[in-house]
């Protein structure tokens, strides 16, 4: 898959077909209306920022993918299929268990809350999905997982347990963790807002590491507006339930009319950002 | 009524026979109630409103009356209950009467147990795409069971004070030799007293020894920020 470098590159990477699609997506919580028709295509490789005030929905655009939540209307489409619904018998149907797991298979996840298993080393935390899902070699995973810690500075820790790391260590394990299954897109929810300041530079190295490597696509929720600007290929301003701004990180952080997106990053850049 | 020594002494060996019996009646009723609280931990996680209300009814109905009012119902009525009746040993009925007992409050053991295990660590499981199966086995319960062994421990010995109950029926524990030896020899004192002895010497160090295992538990969990963690995400 080519690089996204540079932005001639990246017109090229835009005649694929895009690896998610969101399609007139929207989803409530009981009368609380979220989403209110999301369309959103994710192309291989692509790095996405997605901004937005608080509750304005950027983590349940995110966990849909994931699986973790469901929309009320609308579908996503990953590498072609159709995630949350399937065929049966002509009809499309509510996608069951066996359907999800086909899909998600692709996808990977970072949480705000690292989300380690606390009973298990960091290396067992990095085979473990590799192991028992992807039904590898215990040796070949390991290999594999080892290279990865050490990719994120962190092979001296293999032995260690998840409550013997700093928060800026655990999150690099998550990291590691997801990489190792290879996904196609990267999900990152707000990765460095559960940390303490001086160890959100470590993590925001990893992430920019992986970007640099290209063939991921990476959908980033992100309150690190610097960070947004420096690797994402496109930042989505998400406000009210709707996309409100989307475009080059230039075009959205820099010159935007957009009165909304306006306040917001004047907010943020007074420092009163949540 | 003065001590006699020599009435002691012929006793104790009376009064231990049936110190197996109640001892095997203990294991077996807890673990009875160790699969039967799974049952119900597990029917109550099926998500279906009508079936939770009736377990949770039932468990209710279960726990809110005396396990002696259902160990007679299961030993007197049972058998006449048309169609699914039928007659239980002494034994039999006290295994399964004290068992459905106290399975009620195991259930809960559990129950507890599963939800100190916070919801990120399904969603991480879920992310690294692994089977419901597989999250209960490799993810959930090695972190849900390890803090119940306290309690369990907890109700395997309360479970062994309750299992004289069983005498009433007619199970011959060691309530049950001493009442027996005592109406033998007009004289209870020192039957009764070797009772209250074999249950101070047999539940005290294994009370020892559940602290001892909670200590180390607790030690253990509260080394581990990432559960307080988990369970303080709100999302
Ligand atoms: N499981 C849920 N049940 C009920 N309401 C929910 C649930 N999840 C999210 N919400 C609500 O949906 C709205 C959007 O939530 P979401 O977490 O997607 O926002 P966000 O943009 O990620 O906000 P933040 O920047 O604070 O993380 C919020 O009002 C939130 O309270
Ligand atoms: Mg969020």
């Amino acid at each position: 898959m080519p690089q996204v470098m540079d932005k001639e590159v990246k017109q090229g990477v835009q005649q694929d077909e895009p690896i998610v699609k969101y399609e007139n997506i929207c989803k409530s919580f009981g009368d609380l209306e979220v989403l209110k028709g999301i369309d959103l295509d994710i192309m291989p490789g692509e790095k996405v920022a997605l901004i937005g005030p608080s509750g304005s929905g950027k983590t349940t655009i995110i966990r849909m993918l994931m699986t973790l939540e469901e929309p009320t209307s609308g579908n996503i489409i990953v590498n072609g299929k159709n995630l949350w619904k399937m065929n049966k018998n002509d009809h499309l149907v509510r996608a069951n268990d066996k359907h999800l797991r086909q899909i998600r298979g692709d996808i990977g996840m970072v949480f705000q809350h690292f989300n380690l298993f606390p009973h298990m080393t960091i290396l067992e935390n990095c085979t473990t999905a590799l192991i028992h899902v992807k039904k590898m070699e215990k040796k070949e995973a390991e290999e594999r997982s080892m290279k990865m810690l050490e990719k994120v500075g962190l092979g001296d820790k293999f032995d260690a347990y998840p409550s013997q790391l700093s928060g800026g260590q655990k999150q690099r394990v998550a990291m590691a963790r997801a990489l190792v299954m290879r996904p196609q897109v990267m999900l990152f929810d707000e990765v460095t807002s559960a940390l303490d300041p001086e160890l959100v530079g470590e993590v925001l190295e990893v992430i920019r590491d992986i970007a640099k490597d290209g063939e991921m696509a990476m959908i980033l929720v992100t309150h690190e507006m610097d960070f947004a600007q420096e690797i994402a290929d496109r930042v989505v301003f998400l406000d009210n339930g709707v996309i409100a701004e989307e475009g080059t990180p230039e075009e959205v952080l820099e010159k935007s009319n957009n009165e909304r997106l306006q306040s917001f990053l004047h907010r943020f850049r007074n420092g009163n950002g949540v | 009524m003065n001590w006699k020594w020599d009435m002691f002494f012929d006793a104790f060996p009376f009064v231990v026979q049936g110190l197996w019996i109640t001892i095997a009646l203990t294991f077996a009723s807890y673990l009875f109630a160790l699969l039967f609280g799974f049952m119900w931990t597990f029917l109550k996680r099926i998500p279906n409103k009508p079936l939770n209300w009736l377990v949770t009814w039932v468990m209710e109905f279960i726990r809110s009356t005396p396990p002696l009012v259902q160990l007679f119902f299961i030993f007197y009525a049972w058998p006449m209950v048309p169609g699914i009746g039928m007659t239980l040993s002494p034994f039999t009925s006290a295994i399964v009467g004290i068992g459905i007992h106290y399975s009620t409050y195991i259930s809960e053991v559990y129950r507890s147990g599963i939800e100190s295990v916070g919801k990120g660590q399904w969603e991480a499981s879920r992310a690294l795409n692994f089977t419901r199966w597989q999250t209960w086995r490799k993810v959930i319960l090695p972190q849900a069971l390890p803090p119940t062994i306290p309690m369990l421990g907890n109700y395997l010995i309360i479970m062994f004070k309750e299992v004289p109950l069983a005498s009433t029926i007619g199970v011959t524990g060691i309530l049950h030799m001493a009442n027996t030896y005592g109406a033998h020899h007009f004289r209870y004192l020192e039957a009764l007293t070797i009772v209250a002895i074999l249950f101070l010497v047999l539940s005290y160090p294994a009370a020892v020894l559940v602290r001892k295992l909670e200590e180390k538990m607790n030690r253990r969990f509260d080394k581990n920020e990432i559960l307080k963690e988990d369970k303080g995400v709100v999302m």
